[in-house]
């Protein structure tokens, strides 16, 4: 995925004794707490994950105690899109317009197998991983995944929000795919580089 | 052997080219141009009333000495019986049968899968355009032996292609007639209809 | 600064153009920047025509069941036509399974109806089986039917919860997957997977019950029941559902055939076809259970099919139960089933066969076959066509609730914005399925 570049800003790296102040501090945990303790989620199901999220929504594993029951299927709405199932090539586009619908703060956690990769369906159809489309901040592996695995995924996101700081300038940047950044190495390119082992660029053959 | 088989060589002598049976299961192979009148005859015929049609599909073999076959399945639901129909298109032959849309309704979107998948035009359809595949798709025919099992274009090709597409511009010409009459059209759907895309009516 | 002037002004057309778009009025500005009208005063009509709407419904929506999208031209609350889209999850299953061995194909089969996923396997079984030419145990059968019944459960719970929280009933959508953790645990128990469960393999099961698994099922025939009938009294004769589903997405016995729809879809329109009592398989005859059939084809009617299906299935879960025999699950060919790990890794033979069947697979004779299942959808069929080798020429998926909702149009046209959610939810779509 290109970045359009922004030669006017650094870097900021947030070391972690720095010198916020002790009110900074105890403001990024109340807002990071109410964060991550109310996520609410945009269920954006396909496939056999949505069952397996539906599940984890009923009764059994619930998902109240962490906050997200509330399911919001307007992305205006959400914070975290929880991508569950396989995703062709012609829902692409809409999976993106949702996501750029999304208000920041916004996190997206990428459920199963075929949303993180593709999945068994390596073919002309399939998506090979939501990251390829959109930014993905938890990946959770599995086919489909349990329950416990998707709430460990949320548990881990939870994590990852509560160690936001507020002082981090870049953090709810947007970045946009760039179809003409030139990180999109032609093809040719490519096969000279990646000599003799191939690559994957043409994956065109079909023996398996 | 299921009874209508016969009946069909004596009533289609020209249509028949061979019955065969395979695990029960009676199939009837006919000249493609023809089975338009032999389906008719199978719904509307006292003793036939094969009135369910299970499945239009295609099938092309990996020996290239073999024809497409186009395949029918019908089903006569008040005498229980299952029988298959198939259409041999030699290869370099246009690929066009008949459809049986106007027979059976549901016809409408299995020929149009068989159309998106395989490239076959059913002649008589209202509205045969690809179902599963968006519109636009340049790729070719999915199903077809020679097209290879992740596509033409490379991933990067196909991701830019992804990127790259709006939303809005998966509306057929029969919405965007609905839409005409609206203001502030996007741009790709205003440049759509005055190309002269059809509105497919 | 300019005096403030207030002007009539008015139309004297219709408010369209020739060629029907709404007219503009175009509005002067002068140089100084004030808006004058047009020289000539024009006489109002007004005009009451409304335009029609144009709603996209989906693919992104919490009652669409899936990735499925409905363009609806709308008359202000009247849907006047619908034109639905899908594709939108088309994973290229047909294709895949032309490079794939048959019982590498089965976890596919998982895939694409994923509320139905023993059944699929089963059904997949049942032709790669009749294409090989093999007959199966009769503990096998046994056992498969017992997933069978198992899977429509499995499914029609699902429909019962979303389409009462569709129609905004939310208890049963808690209460229906209660039930299906239940059913979830018995089959994490039998194969060890809950949902996507590749239970079959061509010739046999993916593995045998372990003991005390027939508790199990019985406990959930003996209290599962109970959970239908709370369910009914709460919902079945309730006066807002029944007011928003009775005389709503009406079918025609004629027409339902000729559409080629099936399952309780067909059924609730008056047809009695079940390919269980029409076609049968897996010794469906010899099982004492009733297909319930309805009068009106509306979703009232579909609804009371389904759940009287529930009802029927713990049935035929408790003659299966009592009628299972001993004997082996998998059917004693070695060219299709793999060999004991203790047998491959100390026979020679063992070794042989276990290699051949991993490396190449087992080779069906050339033929062609379509097996057709009654799954919850509808008629669910696999067809076959071999030429001899390891992985199949033509593997088609009979998608039966593709053919239900290509009816959809049909049964919406003329109705409320809000039946077509109630519509969509009384066929019982799997978009799996659908778009494979």
């Amino acid at each position: 995925m290109g970045l359009t570049a922004r030669p006017d800003r650094q870097l900021v790296t947030v070391a972690p004794q720095s010198q916020e102040g002790w009110v900074a501090t105890r403001l990024d945990f109340l807002v990071n707490w109410g964060r991550a303790n109310s996520l609410w989620p945009m269920p954006f199901g396909t496939a056999c994950c949505a069952i397996e999220f539906m599940a984890t929504a009923a009764s059994k594993y619930d998902l109240a105690r962490f906050g997200m029951e509330r399911m919001s299927f307007s992305p205006r709405q959400a914070d975290v899109l929880i991508c569950a199932g396989r995703v062709p090539f012609k829902l692409a586009p809409v999976i993106r317009r949702i996501w750029q619908q999304m208000l920041q703060p916004k996190w997206c956690i990428s459920m199963g197998a075929c949303a993180s990769s593709g999945g068994m369906f390596d073919n002309y159809a399939v998506v090979q991983g939501i990251d390829t489309i959109i930014p993905v901040d938890v990946y959770v592996p599995g086919c489909p995944p349990r329950p416990e695995g998707l709430i460990y995924g949320i548990m881990m996101l939870q994590e990852k929000v509560k160690r936001e700081r507020m002082s981090d300038e870049r953090l709810r940047d947007e970045m946009e795919p760039d179809p003409t950044s030139k990180l999109y190495i032609p093809a040719s390119a490519i096969d000279e580089l990646s000599e003799p082992f191939g690559n994957s660029v043409h994956q065109t053959r079909s023996g398996l | 052997m299921n009874p209508s088989a016969e009946r069909i060589r004596e009533k289609f002598p020209t249509a028949f080219v061979r019955a065969e049976v395979i695990w029960a299961e009676t199939t009837v192979y006919l000249h493609p141009e023809s089975v338009g009148d032999v389906v008719r005859y199978l719904h509307d015929d006292e003793a036939e009333r094969y009135d369910y049609l299970s499945d239009v599909t295609a099938v092309e073999y990996r020996d290239l000495e073999l024809p497409l076959q186009v395949v029918w399945h019908l089903r006569s639901l008040p005498f229980r019986r299952f029988l298959r129909l198939k259409a041999e298109i030699p290869r370099g032959a246009p690929l066009s049968v008949p459809s049986v849309y106007p027979i059976y309704k549901g016809a409408d979107w299995l020929e149009r899968e068989c159309y998106d998948m395989f490239g076959i035009e059913f002649v008589g359809h209202p509205d045969l355009r690809r179902i599963l595949m968006w519109e636009q798709y340049a790729e070719g025919y999915p199903l077809r032996k020679d097209f290879p099992l992740r596509g033409r274009f490379s991933r990067s090709e196909q991701l830019r292609q992804a990127l790259a597409a709006e939303p809005e511009s998966r509306y057929s010409m029969t919405e965007l007639t609905i839409a005409d009459a609206f203001e502030d059209l996007p741009l790709e759907m205003r440049q759509r209809l005055a190309g002269g895309e059809k509105t497919g009516e | 600064m300019a005096e403030k002037r207030t002007v009539e002004v008015a139309l004297s057309t219709s408010g369209l153009d020739a060629e029907g778009r709404p007219q503009r009025i175009p509005l002067v500005v002068d140089d100084g920047g004030r808006v004058t009208t047009l020289e000539a005063p024009l006489s109002i009509e007004p005009e009451l025509e409304g335009e029609h709407m144009l709603i996209n419904l989906g693919p992104q929506h919490p009652a669409t069941h899936g990735v499925l999208r409905l363009v609806l031209e709308l008359d202000g609350e009247t849907v006047v036509r619908c034109i639905p889209h899908v594709g939108y999850l088309h994973c290229g299953f047909e294709k895949i399974g032309e490079y794939r061995q048959y019982n590498q194909i089965i976890p596919w089969t998982d895939r694409e109806d994923y509320l139905n996923s023993p059944g699929n396997n089963v059904a997949f079984a049942l032709g790669a089986e009749r294409l090989f030419g093999v007959e199966i145990t009769p503990r096998c059968t046994v056992l498969r039917v017992i997933a069978m019944e198992l899977s429509r459960i499995m499914s029609h719970l699902v429909w019962l919860g979303t389409t009462c929280i569709d129609i905004g009933a939310f208890t049963p959508f808690l209460w229906s997957f209660q039930e299906r953790e239940r059913i979830y645990t018995l089959l994490e128990q039998w194969i060890g997977a809950r949902l996507t469960t590749t239970l079959t393999r061509v010739g046999g099961m993916g593995a045998d019950i372990p003991d005390g698994w027939m508790d199990g099922l019985r406990d959930f025939t003996h209290t599962f029941p109970k959970t239908i009938a709370e369910v009914d009294r709460m919902v079945t004769r309730n006066g807002i559902w029944v007011g928003r589903t009775i005389g709503i997405g009406v079918m025609s016995a004629a027409d339902a055939v000729n559409a080629g729809l099936s399952g309780p879809l067909l059924r609730a329109s008056g047809v009695a076809y079940d390919v269980r009592k029409d076609f049968p398989y897996l010794d469906y005859e010899t099982y004492d259970f009733d297909v319930p059939v309805g009068t009106n084809g509306d979703v009232y009617d579909r609804f009371l099919c389904r759940m009287e299906e529930l009802r029927q299935s713990v049935r035929i879960l408790e003659q299966a139960a009592a009628r299972l025999p001993d004997g082996p699950v998998n059917v004693d060919d070695a060219r299709l089933i793999l060999p004991p790990k203790s047998k491959a890794t100390s026979e020679m033979e063992s070794m042989i066969h276990h290699f051949k069947q991993v490396m190449e697979g087992p080779r069906p004779p050339i033929g062609e076959t379509y097996v057709a299942v009654e799954s919850p959808k509808g008629e669910k069929g696999y067809y076959f066509v071999s030429d001899g080798t390891p992985k199949p020429v033509r593997w088609r998926i009979r998608p039966p609730s593709y053919v239900n909702l290509s009816a959809i149009p049909q049964m919406v046209e003329g109705h409320l914005l809000s039946d077509v959610i109630a519509i969509n939810a009384s066929i019982d779509i799997v978009m799996g399925e659908i778009d494979r």
